[in-house]
């Protein structure tokens, strides 16, 4: 019995995903997600001074490799920087000799790696050119992908984890639960966010997190209320009353057999989110509130392009460009979903 | 009716308490006094006496009193411009920023509206495509990219606008272009997906087999249909736009309550920041409330559901 659910969430996924391949628009945005993802991840493999692999002092070692697994959270925290590197303190460069064998990232330069090459325009050397204080904007460019991209996923992670229990919760047990959490998303919904993130990130230290965090805490009052509305249509229907009849818990029926049905017209949200999520961040960093120097985000870039727009004007162009990429992919992928998921839209008429 | 605004009313009284207290507590928990600034040395006295002027000895007490100026529209002194109170810098800069935002919205409608409709009717043609590209660059773009590409075009290189600032009427065009944009694109998807809801109902397929032209069928019967939607956005988007214009603002040099409340958050003003926050809110509940009258009045249905 309890198949029951599974089943009818595999229909729903299955064609939503062949609905979803139809369309062009859709594909290629998530063609340009996948692709930035890749780049934030791999962001020390694409740009850095550190060698990806190199043999120094008769010794093999990979430190950009495992640099990049030291970011992932958590279980970055166990792995050790690559010797001889104690990295980033150590500068590379200038310790390799002639007789040591590197391979180096295809944009041999640090984000925070400055030189005396100062606001040079684009050349075969520094691709996107140099910043104020000789930093390689490419770099900093590839190094901000994984900021744009993190702030997108963890600040809607933390929306969708809240609207998705406040939501099932109200949707699933009614009454006075359901009145009470929805008086909560009301008041929520007027939060002035903006504001309250500006609040924030001035008492507390301008930090990444902090608009992270903030953005999850405000976010998640629509996909709460698609939740919810979703949880009430499907209670009632046979499918759940069989998994009641057959035995399964409160908490089994919402996740198991609730949940999957739910889960599509909140995954527009949460797509058209993290779009919202990245422009915020930009605009955060943009005034100044968001990522701070020496660290790169695109908004910051692109704050400091502004402060020498009139001498060196190739500063603007890469981050206004990857800004407006990345969430014209996310909008993209968005579409393409609620018109995968919601037929109505299809139809032709007049 | 009336019994749906008060309660609207009187959730809107709960929501600007919850607000308030929120800023409260981010403003007074989180350490940073703004007379501990190191290199100033002051006598004690002084800086106590200081602390007492701005209510920043005690925090409970502060909290009511705060609460209770601000219900008569009393923000207290500012701290950083020390001659102010904060009541006299709202009122001189909100005028500023409801002007700018209200002229964004209409902007944002008389282009919104008129693109979603054509694009739904013409579906499919050259013109919806070039519509929806033109939304999703809408979307995307950050304001102060659009605003900025503004400048440079309009202000830099044609000289026909000056290059930022207040006062006159040529100031208004770009900042409220600006502003509109995003919210033009939102409200012609939100139309154009309004418009192939209704198009496809029973009734205009009645009209269109009585004879009646397409045209009229459009504009007389599926238009308001299609509008309901547009509707429910505008409140809270009317709200988004005057308060959250401040990157408009600081692109265009606009001196409205948006460069206020940077410039207060930036100096640790709590009075402003509670002021401009409580001001905001308060805006964003009535813009709500309203929006939900008209709504009510527009399709009963929906009053007859809550309340």
């Amino acid at each position: 019995m309890t198949a029951r659910g599974l089943e009818h969430m595999e229909i729903g996924a299955g064609r939503t995903w062949r609905r979803f391949r139809r369309r062009r628009g859709g594909l290629v945005g998530l063609g340009v997600v996948v692709i930035l993802l890749l780049t934030a991840f791999f962001a020390p493999l694409i740009a850095g001074n550190v060698p990806i692999v190199c043999r120094y002092q008769g010794r093999w070692s990979a430190p950009a490799i495992v640099e990049t697994f030291r970011r992932v959270p958590v279980v970055g925290q166990w792995i050790s920087p690559s010797k001889p590197f104690g990295l980033p303190s150590v500068d590379a460069k200038s310790h390799l000799s002639q007789e040591d064998v590197v391979f180096w990232p295809l944009i041999p330069f640090g984000p925070t790696e400055t030189s005396s090459d100062s606001l040079r325009p684009p050349s075969s050397v520094h691709w996107f050119g140099t910043d104020r204080i000789g930093r390689d904007l490419a770099s900093r460019m590839v190094h901000g992908t994984t900021v744009s991209m993190t702030v997108g996923f963890v600040a809607m992670g933390i929306a969708t984890l809240i609207g998705l229990s406040i939501g099932g919760w109200a949707g699933y047990a009614g009454g006075w639960v359901d009145a009470l959490f929805s008086r909560l998303i009301e008041v929520v919904t007027c939060f002035p966010v903006l504001f309250l993130i500006l609040s924030v990130t001035v008492w507390l230290e301008p930090s990444i997190v902090n608009v992270m965090v903030i953005i999850g805490l405000t976010r998640w009052t629509s996909i709460a209320r698609f939740t919810r509305g979703e949880f009430l249509r499907l209670r009632e229907q046979e499918f759940v009353l069989a998994a009641r009849a057959s035995g399964a818990g409160p908490f089994r029926i919402a996740v198991r057999h609730l949940l999957p049905n739910a889960i599509a017209p909140a995954l527009v949200t949460i797509t058209f989110g993290v779009a919202q999520a990245i422009l915020l961040e930009a605009a955060l960093s943009w005034l100044g509130f968001g990522v701070q120097q020496p660290n790169p985000s695109w908004g910051n870039i692109l704050r400091s392009a502004y402060v020498q727009l009139r001498w060196s004007p190739h500063m603007v162009y890469p981050p206004c460009a990857a800004i407006f990429l990345a969430v014209l992919a996310y909008n993209l992928v968005g579409d393409a979903l609620r018109d995968a998921i919601d037929p109505r839209t299809e139809t032709r008429t007049v | 009716m009336m019994r749906r605004v008060l309660y609207r009313l009187g959730l809107g009284v709960v929501t600007l308490f919850c607000v308030y207290a929120l800023t409260f507590w981010m403003v007074i928990v989180v350490p940073g006094n703004p007379f501990a600034s190191g290199d100033r040395n002051m006598p004690a006295e002084v800086e106590r006496a200081l602390l007492a002027r701005y209510h920043m000895d005690d925090n409970t007490a502060y909290f009511f009193e705060y609460l209770a100026g601000a219900v008569r529209l009393d923000f207290g002194p500012s701290f950083q411009y020390r001659d102010w109170t904060c009541t006299q810098i709202i009122a001189q800069s909100l005028p500023v920023s409801v002007t700018l935002g209200l002229l964004a919205m209409l902007l944002a409608v008389l282009i919104g509206v008129p693109a979603g409709v054509y694009s739904a009717v013409r579906r499919d043609g050259w013109l919806d495509g070039a519509t929806l590209g033109l939304v999703l660059v809408g979307v995307s773009l950050p304001t102060f990219v659009i605003g900025s590409a503004l400048l440079t075009v309009f202000a830099v290189y044609l000289k026909m606008f000056p290059i930022g600032g207040w006062g006159t009427l040529m100031h208004l065009p770009l900042p409220a272009l600006t502003l509109a944009t995003p919210f033009a694109a939102y409200i012609a998807r939100l139309t154009r997906i309004g418009m192939l809801d209704v198009l496809s109902g029973d009734f205009v397929r009645t009209g269109i087999a009585k004879g009646l032209g397409r045209g009229r069928v459009i504009r007389r019967h599926a238009f308001g249909h299609a509008f309901l939607p547009v509707l429910s956005y505008l409140g809270p988007a009317a709200a988004q736009a005057m308060t959250g214009s401040f990157v408009v603002e600081k692109v265009f040099g606009v001196p409205g309550i948006g460069q206020h409340f940077v410039d207060s958050a930036l100096n640790l003003d709590r009075g402003m920041v509670l002021g401009t926050v409580f001001v905001f809110s308060a805006m964003i509940i009535v813009f709500n409330l309203v929006v939900d009258v008209v709504y009510g009045m527009v399709d009963p249905r929906i009053s007859e559901v809550v309340a």
